[in-house]
């Protein structure tokens, strides 16, 4: 190539190329000019050459940045809390309320097992604690508790694994809660625990067919019915909360984990019935 | 940063229609609201018209395949839709405006659309740039950082908007998304519709006839869950004569399509 030394332009021919130097041939301007294309060297170079040698280019170009820096958007605002968004990708801000709420409940059953009489009444925490996820179940994935439920639908994270790790969320605050409270409460933690992931498993399951709010709400009310009034009724706890029902809850469980998996196809969209 | 490219993109397609389908029939509850309806739809803006009630919604919730087909055929890209086929992959292109949609009102615009690109399962690297990119095209970059609660309807329904596009959707389903945006706003959403319809398939539903004029390639009447007339705003107009209902040409062919369609004798 005319005027280059070894892979690079020359300083003159870079000087004349910038000056517009009409006498340098064709070919040579059009060798530089891809060369320029891949070179940082050389074009550093024909940058430092143009605000001496080529003013009129110069103030063009200033006058360019000027107008540029002007018509640019802000950058994008640096997001709140990093942490706040992944917590948000576990367990969207409707279930927040929730999970207090199920809190206060546990802490008021505590409060009223504590300050009765052992003995006479069979414990308030024992009793409430396999349905105390379920309305934070239902809210993780029901059309009435979760004002996005029908955009959360239409995209590809919707299904089994989005409910999941909501449901995961929601037993990440309560599994501890009611493990502290049976603590408080001198009541077997199994005994609360493995109940209350049946229910969850369970709300989960039936949601496949009628929708997890209605499930929930389902077997909330069956067990309200069926259990607790019975055992307040007659100041005895229900057989099923006795140590040896923890086979059958334990059994319940894997049940309805079988089923949740085999119809998981059902939280892929809307719950086909309104 | 550059783009990565993904082969997915370059691949040729594979398909004839963006939306096509055949006899296809959809439940509203126990009611069969889109009733053997055959669509086919490709690159451009398509207008969805008809009256209250004609199965506009209940079609859009089943091509968002929020809503499994009861019956007939419905493919999406090429995919078939219906029975346990995995929808992952065709979501990923899909863009929705549902016409009630909800959200969190203590998110802000950029942290709801942010959101919808995280369930959108969208490259975490791409995120940031791509919301700037949806909020600046619906206009609302000066609100980005305000909470939803606060925006006024029409602009929420341009959030709305920036969500369904931020994903840069091959089809893209909006119902009723001009509900709430004054004059203007509407002038400069038609712009965009424009745009969008270069490269992808976009179905608009609503009942303001005169967005369908403006903007849209093709029509599509329905009623009664089926599809009455089909053909560009033109054929529209043709259809209409001057002793039809309505104030504008176009209004006047949409009437008499559906008078025709309902057997109505003046």
């Amino acid at each position: 190539m005319t005027g280059t030394t070894g892979e690079h332009a020359s300083r003159g021919f870079i000087a004349a190329y910038v000056a517009g130097d009409e006498t340098l041939p064709a070919q040579a301007v059009w060798a530089l000019e891809s060369h320029l294309d891949s070179c940082g060297e050389c074009g550093r170079q024909v940058a430092e050459a143009v605000p001496s040698l080529a003013p009129r280019i110069d103030a063009l170009l200033s006058r360019v940045w000027v107008d540029v820096d002007a018509a640019t958007v802000q950058p994008p605002a640096p997001v709140r809390s990093p942490v706040l968004r992944w917590a948000r990708t576990w367990a969207p801000p409707s279930m927040a309320p929730w999970l207090l709420m199920v809190a206060l409940v546990a802490l008021a059953a505590l409060g009223i097992d504590l300050s009765s009489p052992t003995g006479r009444l069979p414990s308030l925490v024992l009793l409430v604690s396999p349905i105390a996820p379920l309305i934070c179940v239902a809210a993780a994935w029901a059309r009435g508790l979760d004002p996005m439920f029908e955009l959360t639908a239409s995209t590809p994270r919707a299904g089994l694994r989005l409910v999941l790790r909501r449901t995961a969320a929601v037993l990440v605050v309560v599994i501890p809660l009611l493990a502290v409270v049976s603590g408080f409460a001198d009541v077997s933690p199994a005994l609360s625990l493995v109940p209350s992931l049946a229910f969850t498993l369970g709300t989960l399951a039936l949601g496949t067919v009628i929708g997890v709010g209605r499930a929930a709400a389902v077997l909330g009310a069956a067990w309200a019915v069926f259990v607790i009034a019975p055992s307040l009724l007659t100041a005895q706890i229900s057989v099923l909360l006795l140590p040896s029902s923890l086979l059958g809850w334990g059994v319940a469980a894997v049940l309805a984990a079988v089923v949740v998996v085999t119809r998981a196809h059902a939280f892929d969209g809307l719950p086909s019935q309104n | 940063m550059a783009r990565v490219v993904d082969p997915a993109e370059l691949a040729p397609t594979r398909y004839a229609w963006e939306i096509e389908a055949e006899g296809l029939r959809v439940k509203a509850g126990r009611r069969l609201a889109v009733d053997g309806l055959d669509l086919r739809l490709g690159t451009g803006v398509h207008g969805l018209l008809g009256p209250n009630g004609a199965g506009k919604t209940t079609l859009i919730r089943a091509l968002a395949t929020v809503l499994p087909p009861a019956g007939g055929k419905l493919e999406l890209l090429g995919q078939s839709i219906g029975g346990r086929s995995n929808l992952r992959a065709l979501r990923r292109k899909l863009g929705y405006l549902p016409q009630e949609f909800g959200y969190y009102p203590k998110f802000t615009v950029r942290e709801f659309v942010e959101y919808m690109a995280w369930l959108k399962e969208m490259d975490g690297s791409q995120i940031v740039g791509a919301v700037q990119r949806a909020i600046d095209r619906v206009g609302l970059t000066d609100r980005a950082d305000d909470r939803m609660k606060t925006l006024s309807g029409g602009m929420l329904r341009r959030a709305g908007i920036a969500q369904a596009i931020v994903n840069d959707p091959d089809i893209l389903l909006l119902d009723e998304p001009t509900v709430g945006l004054d004059p203007a706003q509407r002038l400069d959403f038609r712009t965009l519709l424009r745009n969008l319809g270069e490269r992808a398939c976009v179905l608009v539903s609503t009942h303001l006839v005169e967005d369908v004029a403006a903007v849209c390639t093709h029509v599509v009447l329905m009623e009664e869950g089926r599809m009455v007339f089909r053909g560009t705003p033109d054929d529209l107009v043709a259809a209409g004569g001057t002793g039809d209902l309505g104030d504008s040409p176009i209004e006047r062919g949409y009437s008499a399509l559906l008078a025709r369609h309902r057997g109505v004798t003046r």
